[in-house]
């Protein structure tokens, strides 16, 4: 990847973050944790790889995104919004009464949010689902799938790779946002989940391991997972819960806490400075 | 005497049918032998999908094919449908309000041998709390074949209960029409109403010909669609016979029992009285044995209904 792309892609990201802080605080609730920890692999996700027209959001060929972690809908919304599927302004009435801006992706209400999430497990198999569907019409579009680590103790999930592999889903890009944390603490302590890379393969799909974080990588990831026939691929991204903000980074109690005030003003700070916006 | 068909077996061969008329796909959990998915399987065999027995899944795969614009149906036993995968069909089809149809075979207590894991007596009450969803419960196979068509031709969610059992045919496939959210007079009476739903219907039938021989003149209504439910029918057997008996091969507890009541006590407060599986598990035994032991039977429905006329002031 060149260097002014890279730089382009920094800038949407942090913005991404500064969108999902400013969403946070206004709700006074949420998720900012996993929302950071996404925000590049879903800036990269829209403004790179997925086929997706925000003045056609329902246009049938378009690539999709199940959000199957689906508590992270700030970082969604973040990236939609800036993609220009609705106004930037509508993001601080994320979780407000009247807002179409659900505590949790609403696919019938929020523009280019394909599937409805929220109840972990559920995303992935509705993935699936699409996938088969664009084998069934013969369309090409692909559709991608982010699973929280801490979700993939849900049996469902394994049900729904059993599935994909099955039904050989070479359209379908599952990614793990391997953050390490989970509500109750580290991912491992809670109910070990682990070998991710292992247990996919032997799911039957091809594995690929990245750096959430890393333009660079991201692509490559992406890249290598398009030419993988006969399989479904899933991508396993490293990654730091709360990226961006040095107070949220690797702690649990931001996975589902506001920031205050001062907080905010710190955070909004941070991401600034190191994005130089 | 009536032809005798199970209504999973309509089920089956409706989908195999229809599969020429309408572009849907048929989804099965390790069943499809005993839903009768089967059936369209062999004719369609690339518009099948086994998911394993992993009911969850399916129903969120199906949320999935739906939110793509296909047509899904998800079959697998009730318990597994209504039961174990209450929570995606609620999250993933129901909220989103996804055209799935989900095809519930061997509802109720005549699964027979199986006994009470499998004997789903809750799914209509589970069903009937999710908003938006639609609830078909057919009386025979004549009903069941044109309830699959009006669950094609509604857009959103469906709930289809079909049973494991051969039943009586009662309607006349050449002149029959469905009328989805409709009830279906089956015949008049003046003193109360029976209203029920999918293999009481015929029960019913008998009742009302038994009290007829003892002089009590008793209205019968089909109620093939639990959801919505036809307010007007209820509302009108209320008021004009002044007492009703509900029959279904359900739970007492939030069926079409509860249904009716509640509509009446809001309408046109008259006594409700409901036959159905008392608030009790099921068991082994033979279909006619079961149905004897939980009071699903012609004799139960003329009980229930004196009592009914009892309270009538």
């Amino acid at each position: 990847m060149d260097k002014a792309k890279k730089q382009q892609l920094a800038k949407l990201a942090a913005q991404v973050r500064l969108d999902i802080i400013d969403e946070v605080h206004a709700a006074k609730s949420g998720h900012p944790g996993g929302s950071l920890s996404i925000a590049d692999i879903l800036t990269y996700l829209y403004y790179e790889e997925m086929h997706v027209d925000p003045a056609d959001p329902k246009s049938p060929s378009r690539d999709r995104l199940v959000l199957s972690k689906g508590h992270t809908a700030p970082a969604l919304y973040a990236v939609l919004a800036e993609k220009g599927f609705f106004p930037r302004e509508e993001l601080l009435q994320l979780r407000k009464i009247g807002s179409f801006l659900q505590g949790h992706p609403d696919m019938k209400h929020t523009p280019g949010v394909d599937m409805t999430t929220g109840s972990l497990g559920l995303g992935i198999s509705a993935a699936c689902g699409m996938a088969l569907a664009a084998k069934l019409d013969g369309l090409d579009y692909r559709t991608y799938t982010m699973v929280g680590d801490g979700e993939s103790e849900e049996g469902q999930v394994w049900e729904a790779l059993m599935f994909a592999a099955h039904y050989k889903l070479d359209n379908l890009c599952v990614m793990i946002d391997w953050n390490g944390l989970q509500i109750d603490g580290p991912v491992t302590e809670v109910m070990n989940p682990t070998p991710h890379d292992k247990k996919l393969e032997a799911f039957g799909f091809h594995v690929i391991v990245a750096n959430g974080h890393d333009f660079d990588d991201i692509e490559k990831a992406f890249e290598k997972a398009k030419t993988v026939k006969g399989k479904p691929t899933a991508i396993i991204f490293k990654t730091v819960k709360g990226k961006g903000v040095s107070f949220m980074e690797n702690q649990v109690g931001w996975h589902g806490a506001a920031p205050n005030d001062e907080q905010y003003e710190i955070a909004v700070a941070e991401i600034k400075a190191k994005a130089k916006i | 005497m009536a032809d005798k068909i199970a209504t999973r077996e309509a089920y089956g061969q409706a989908l195999a049918e229809l599969g020429e008329k309408y572009n849907f796909v048929v989804l099965d959990a390790d069943l499809a032998a005993a839903t009768k998915t089967g059936v369209f399987k062999k004719k369609y065999p690339n518009r099948h999908f086994d998911c394993g027995i992993a009911e969850g899944n399916m129903m969120s795969v199906a949320a999935g094919l739906a939110a793509a614009g296909k047509i899904p149906f998800a079959s697998t036993f009730a318990m597994f449908a209504a039961g174990r995968a209450f929570e995606q069909i609620r999250n993933s089809i129901g909220y989103p309000h996804l055209n799935v149809k989900i095809g519930a075979t061997h509802a109720g207590i005549t699964v027979g041998e199986d006994g009470a894991t499998h004997q789903c007596n809750e799914d209509i009450a589970l069903m009937r709390t999710i908003p938006g969803m639609t609830i078909i419960n057919p009386a025979d196979a004549v009903e069941a074949r044109a309830a699959v068509e009006a669950a094609i031709l509604t857009d959103g969610p469906v709930y289809l209960r079909f049973g494991r059992y051969a039943v009586p045919v009662i309607n006349d496939k050449e002149t029959y029409k469905f009328e989805l959210g409709k009830g279906v007079q089956m015949r008049d009476g003046s003193d109360l109403t029976i209203i029920a739903t999918g293999i009481m219907v015929d029960m019913a039938n008998t009742a009302a010909e038994q009290l007829a021989e003892q002089g009590i003149s008793a209205r019968v209504v089909n109620i093939h669609t639990i959801k919505p439910l036809d307010r007007e029918i209820v509302l009108k057997a209320a008021k004009e016979t002044g007492a009703i008996v509900v029959a279904e091969e359900h739970s007492v507890i939030g069926g079409l029992g509860a249904a009716v009541a509640e509509t009446v006590c809001e309408g046109c407060p008259v006594p409700v009285v409901r036959v159905g599986v008392e608030d009790t598990y099921g068991r082994s035994g033979t279909v006619p044995a079961l149905l004897e032991a939980y009071g699903l039977t012609p004799a139960n429905i003329v009980e229930k209904a004196k009592q009914a006329l009892a309270l009538k002031k």
